[in-house]
């Protein structure tokens, strides 16, 4: 695979219409390295993917490699001609085309012998499992099976950059399984440097080396999955990485205590300790902070597997009436009503029965709390 | 569906199927064997003997195919790169749209008298050829061959057009994409991804347009010269059926035509089918 040292995304913008798709987006992407954009559909994260691409013409910013400018609005270097890989949601196979001439498609626009096209044809067609099936054609092909084919048809081809956009989401649970292991080996084989785009946060987690979380546009947190997943940067991080229990509250008391804050919230009468690990100039905690000057709302966000069905010395506990029971095999779903007429969701690792009543605790650690205002 | 047919399926085809049956299995059988016999009965090939001995008939296959074949090669080939650029919808789409199927929905007889108007030697095309003094006399446009061909390319240029695009805007956009990722120039992706896959339906579009122009009866007449030049075979027909009133020979005419087509289709699929093998594959994906 080719290499690089610098790859800069600076300030990205793309404004559809007057409608802002893509804001001021910058990342700096290190060689080898398997970066997710992650987030709900209308997010960006394709829109940042076919810019980076070339597929579709900046607004503002611009896409260096080396100090060599890819794009910048004004001067664009076409797709074509960046030498990166794109996988699409669809395969987007060539349909008149057999498994070995689709994955020739690119070296023979490179005019390679046709010994040589063979040896790479070949080559990369095993590195996908698919050897002997080089004279079907996609339609006979399962869809993981054509989802291999095309990226068979990218790496063959070892591009800078290899881009694959909800390659996964048309494949059924089982598959969709397998198929993120087979990638997760490739990208550790190759060390080609990747872009990945999902809504799965699972994907994400299980695949990325970083994660870009992206709401309307926006980037909302960058980090490894460990950070993403157990430290938020907001309210929508949170939500978005499985966070559950989102209450309004309010903040009836705020200590700082050294990278730690201390708060206590009330949650409709019941009230919660929660500390809080947001080091000095972190954000969150200029927002707190703020808000508890100002008498602002908040939200809480906890974790459900984090709540803890019994007494707690350490915590406060409450008690709660379990209303809906999913049994999930290891965990179950359950839903409760806390007496302050809230709903706790938690994943009690015993069985619970519907209408048992249960004491609830929580430790102050698992607490996240966020200013509420700008949702 | 085929369980389905077995059973009570057959009655909600049986409307389709005696449709089908009195309009167009049983004239074409008749006319097949009245090709065959003589005005009293008798099987003969006489019929056909007469149309291929006779130069002044015979001739009428060359004539028309030197009519049809070129204006279906234009009409398919100026219909791909109109298709091909709005492919993916474009501004005023709708209003092009609009004035390419007025000339379909008027009719060809309404379309000739136009054209004999406007494009007659005092028609304003060639007042303003005229004018801006590109030619010195009135060019003839009407009544010859070129008058036919033209009411050809009008006719059938918007059929075309609108069938091209149909098949072209239902290929998979990302495959353009794809093919830009590998490498491909704007040229090499239309000419190794878009025109294989739009070559069925150019097959397809070429053989509707050549039995509509190889059939074509009244512009020939209205605005070419029936007496000769553009004496075409559906002419032909028409003047031994209800001038000389032998349908033998007329039934034998049509037969001619008939299996020129079927040689012209064939020819095209044979060519579509070298070029597109997995065409019958294009399902999923």
């Amino acid at each position: 695979m080719k290499e690089f040292s610098r790859f800069i995304v600076k300030e990205l913008t793309k404004e559809f219409e007057g409608k802002t798709a893509l804001s001021r987006f910058s990342l700096e992407i290190a060689n080898g390295e398997f970066i997710t954009f992650l987030g709900p559909s209308g997010c960006g994260k394709s829109t940042a993917l076919n810019c980076i691409a070339g597929l579709i013409p900046i607004t503002h910013g611009e896409i260096s490699i080396d100090g060599e400018c890819i794009d910048d609005g004004k001067n664009k270097i076409p797709p074509e001609k960046r030498s990166f890989g794109m996988v699409f949601q669809n395969y987007a196979l060539f349909p008149h085309l057999s498994v070995f001439n689709n994955v020739a498609f690119g070296l023979r626009l490179r005019r390679l012998s046709k010994p040589l096209i063979h040896e790479k044809v070949t080559a990369a067609l095993k590195l996908v499992h698919l050897e002997g099936h080089e004279n079907k054609f996609p339609a006979q092909m399962s869809g993981g099976e054509q989802q291999r084919v095309a990226i068979a048809r990218c790496i063959v081809l070892e591009p800078r950059l290899l881009m694959l956009d909800e390659p996964l989401s048309n494949l059924d649970a089982k598959l969709r399984t397998e198929m993120r292991n087979e990638l997760h080996t490739l990208h550790t084989r190759l060390g080609v440097t990747t872009i990945y785009v999902t809504h799965d946060q699972q994907e994400a987690l299980a695949l990325s080396d970083r994660i870009v979380v992206m709401r309307l546009g926006h980037i909302q947190q960058v980090g490894a999955p460990g950070q993403v997943y157990a430290d938020p940067a907001n309210l929508f991080v949170a939500d978005f990485m499985g966070f559950k229990n989102i209450w309004d509250a309010s903040l009836g008391a705020l200590r700082e205590n050294g990278d730690m804050l201390e708060a206590e919230v009330t949650v409709k009468s019941m009230k919660l300790k929660a500390r809080l690990r947001y080091p000095q100039g972190d954000p969150r905690r200029d927002g707190l902070i703020a808000a508890f000057k100002a008498g602002a709302a908040v939200k809480t966000a906890i974790r459900p597997e984090d709540i803890h069905v019994g007494r707690d010395e350490t915590g406060v506990s409450m008690r709660s009436r379990v209303t809906l029971m999913e049994y999930q095999g290891q965990t179950s779903y359950v839903s409760a009503l806390m007496e302050n007429d809230t709903i706790v969701e938690l994943r009690p690792s015993t069985p619970v029965r519907v209408g048992e009543t249960l004491e609830l605790s929580i430790a102050p650690e698992k607490v996240f709390v966020f200013a509420a205002g700008r949702e | 569906m085929q369980k389905g047919l077995k059973g009570g399926g057959i009655l909600f085809l049986l409307p389709a199927i005696v449709f089908v049956v009195l309009l167009f299995v049983y004239p074409f059988l008749y006319g097949l064997y009245l090709s065959f016999t003589s005005p009293e009965g008798a099987p003969t090939l006489s019929n056909y003997a007469r149309f291929f001995t006779d130069w002044w008939e015979a001739r009428t296959i060359w004539v028309t195919l030197k009519i049809a074949l070129p204006a279906t090669l234009i009409n398919v080939i100026l219909a791909i790169p109109f298709a091909y650029h709005m492919r993916h919808g474009m501004r005023g789409e709708k209003l092009i749209t609009f004035f390419l199927i007025i000339p379909l929905t008027l009719g060809t007889v309404l379309v000739s008298e136009g054209m004999l108007s406007y494009m007659g030697p005092n028609g304003w095309l060639n007042q303003l050829l005229q004018a801006i003094a590109i030619v010195r006399g009135p060019v003839r446009f009407t009544h010859n061959y070129w008058g036919v061909l033209i009411s050809l390319v009008i006719q059938g240029f918007p059929f075309a057009f609108l069938m091209i695009l149909g098949y072209v805007s239902g290929i998979n956009p990302d495959l353009e994409k794809a093919s830009q990722m590998l490498g491909a120039s704007r040229a090499q992706t239309f000419v190794r991804v878009l025109f294989p896959l739009m070559v069925p339906g150019i097959a397809i579009c070429f053989c509707l347009n050549f039995v509509m122009a190889f059939s074509v009866f009244p512009s020939a007449v209205l605005l070419g010269e029936p007496s000769g030049p553009t004496r075409v075979i559906a002419y032909a027909a028409y003047q031994w059926a209800l001038e000389k009133f032998d349908f033998n020979i007329a039934s034998a005419i049509s037969m001619v035509m008939a299996a020129i087509e079927l040689v012209v289709i064939s020819g095209v699929l044979v060519w579509r089918n070298r070029i597109y093998r997995g065409a019958s594959m294009v399902g999923k994906g």
